[in-house]
């Protein structure tokens, strides 16, 4: 399972001082699958993606991006994935091309290489007539979209987003919901996505539940909802995290 | 990863610290300001009343503002180096560090090019403080000084850069900067050789000039005052690349994800 996963993490724990925040986690992601990983705000989903990115070490348990251990080959798993974080991390006096040519230099990538991948990136996130403009002057969707074509420049094999549609309006919030699944699809990349909103689960989705901590159910939404012993997944939603 | 993609990683972000730089006119023109009112007010007020004699490595005597000049370039320095240790705080508040810090490149490498771009930047306001001083102040230096000035500066750079590398590892919030002011930049400067030199120190609080004999910061002024001499001062040398090494040790250790800050606060 490790060796053809895209994200393979199996009892994995963690505390803040004493208090445990993850307990016993293991889920997977497989090859060019879109996985929802839903949970209400302080179930955890955040500081298990600090522990995938390495911000955090952890010391139980293991994680493994398309079979690389993590915590022995943190950097060869940390070029494997793109990810977008819950906090916007653009620099907003910069413009979207200079913060982009960063992201690439970050990654190692020579100039020309650099030059043709925003390209890409920014035709496929639509942007391409911004590229000159600067972060602060963009809405919240365009900056969203701006943080998905930075996490895919390096070309990863699994994209990670914690909650990329918070704070934005309906209409942003799905048109970035349907660029990452198109992607997903004609890619073949390995999606993580992290959310509170169940209207961002749709049926073929691979979903993890994850509550205080813990993974209460995992599998395909019907058997998820089957597993729960309800009727939709509003309400298996609502008796596995006991709200 | 090859050498290149590590080269390539460090002008990224050399890159990105200059354009933030040119971002910030205000931080440019009080970098050049500040040092500028020490050597109009303060050295035109205390160069009748503090005489320096010759000492090293002065050839003659020499005017108060002169004396003062690589204190100031120091100065200019460890403001700098606040500053960028200031802003990775805000970046880590504000998010961009974990752009930083997910990058797939050594953790060490990635806060040297940081330092290094932040070195980068204060050699420029110190070029051009210099420029300032001589325009307007005649105030020169031997024509090679300048020259040998430079790795001096990227050294003692490093060693103030490093210092605001390891306060940054530690500083919780924002809000606590102040502090860093009253507590860090302030007694550096005032317990260093950059206003006045040690035999006077001794003559006035022998205590105070032991303290001012073993402040890094010392040894950072007096590189720089011996490079624009065209003299290279080998205690002040190691003492500033000692630091630096130490300095720098700790600021890895302080932002190692298993023992570091982020660890710790549970904040990233």
């Amino acid at each position: 399972m490790t060796g053809t996963a895209a994200l393979a993490i199996s009892g994995l724990s963690y505390a803040y001082g004493t208090r445990t925040v993850l307990k016993d986690v293991g889920l997977t992601v497989p090859q060019g699958g879109f996985a929802v990983l839903l949970g209400p705000n302080g179930a955890g989903k955040t500081t298990l993606f600090s522990l995938i990115t390495q911000l955090f070490a952890f010391r139980k348990g293991s994680i493994f991006i398309h079979g690389v251990d993590v915590s022995k080959h943190p950097l060869a798993a940390l070029g494997l994935i793109g990810v977008v974080f819950q906090q916007p991390t653009l620099d907003l006096d910069l413009t979207i091309d200079q913060n982009l040519k960063y992201h690439a230099a970050l990654h190692g990538m020579p100039g020309k290489v650099a030059k043709d991948r925003i390209a890409q990136a920014l035709e496929r996130v639509d942007l391409t007539a911004e590229r000159a403009t600067v972060v602060r002057k963009l809405s919240g969707g365009q900056r969203r979209r701006v943080e998905i074509g930075r996490a895919l420049i390096h070309n990863p094999r699994f994209l990670l987003l914690d909650e990329p549609t918070v704070g934005l309006d309906i209409a942003s919030r799905k048109s970035i919901l349907t660029h990452v699944r198109a992607l997903c699809r004609d890619t073949g990349l390995g999606v993580l996505w992290a959310t509170h909103l169940l209207d961002e689960v749709e049926g073929d989705d691979h979903l993890i539940v994850l509550d205080k901590g813990e993974v209460k159910a995992a599998g395909s939404v019907d058997q998820v909802i089957l597993a729960s012993g309800t009727q939709n997944l509003g309400a298996a939603f609502s008796s596995l995290v006991g709200s | 990863m090859t050498p290149v993609q590590y080269l390539r990683c460090l002008l990224g972000i050399v890159v990105r610290e200059g354009l933030r730089f040119t971002h910030q006119r205000e931080r440019f023109i009080s970098s050049l300001v500040r040092p500028l009112l020490w050597l109009v007010i303060f050295a035109a007020g205390f160069r009748n009343v503090l005489g320096v004699s010759m000492i090293e490595p002065y050839d003659t005597y020499v005017l108060y503002e002169v004396f003062i000049t690589p204190g100031l370039i120091a100065m200019i320095q460890l403001f700098n180096g606040m500053q960028s240790s200031l802003s990775m705080v805000y970046d880590r508040e504000m998010g961009s560090m974990r752009t930083l810090l997910i990058s797939p490149f050594p953790r060490w490498w990635l806060l040297f090019s940081k330092l290094l771009a932040g070195v980068a930047v204060s050699v420029v306001q110190v070029y051009v403080f210099l420029i300032v001083s001589y325009l307007l102040l005649d105030i020169s230096m031997p024509p090679m000084g300048y020259v040998y000035l430079l790795p001096a500066l990227f050294l003692t750079g490093l060693m103030l850069g490093a210092m605001g590398l390891v306060l940054s590892s530690f500083i919780k919030q924002l809000e606590n900067f102040a502090g860093v002011m009253n507590f860090v930049i302030f007694p550096l400067f005032f317990t260093s050789t950059a206003l006045y030199p040690l035999w006077r120190m001794k003559d006035a609080n022998p205590w105070l000039a032991d303290i001012c004999a073993v402040n890094p910061f010392t040894h950072a002024v007096e590189l720089i005052r011996f490079a624009l001499y065209e003299r290279l001062n080998v205690e002040a040398l190691a003492v500033v690349v000692g630091t630096f090494l130490v300095l720098m040790a700790a600021a890895v250790w302080g932002y190692d994800p298993s023992i570091g800050f982020l660890q710790r606060k549970g904040d990233a």
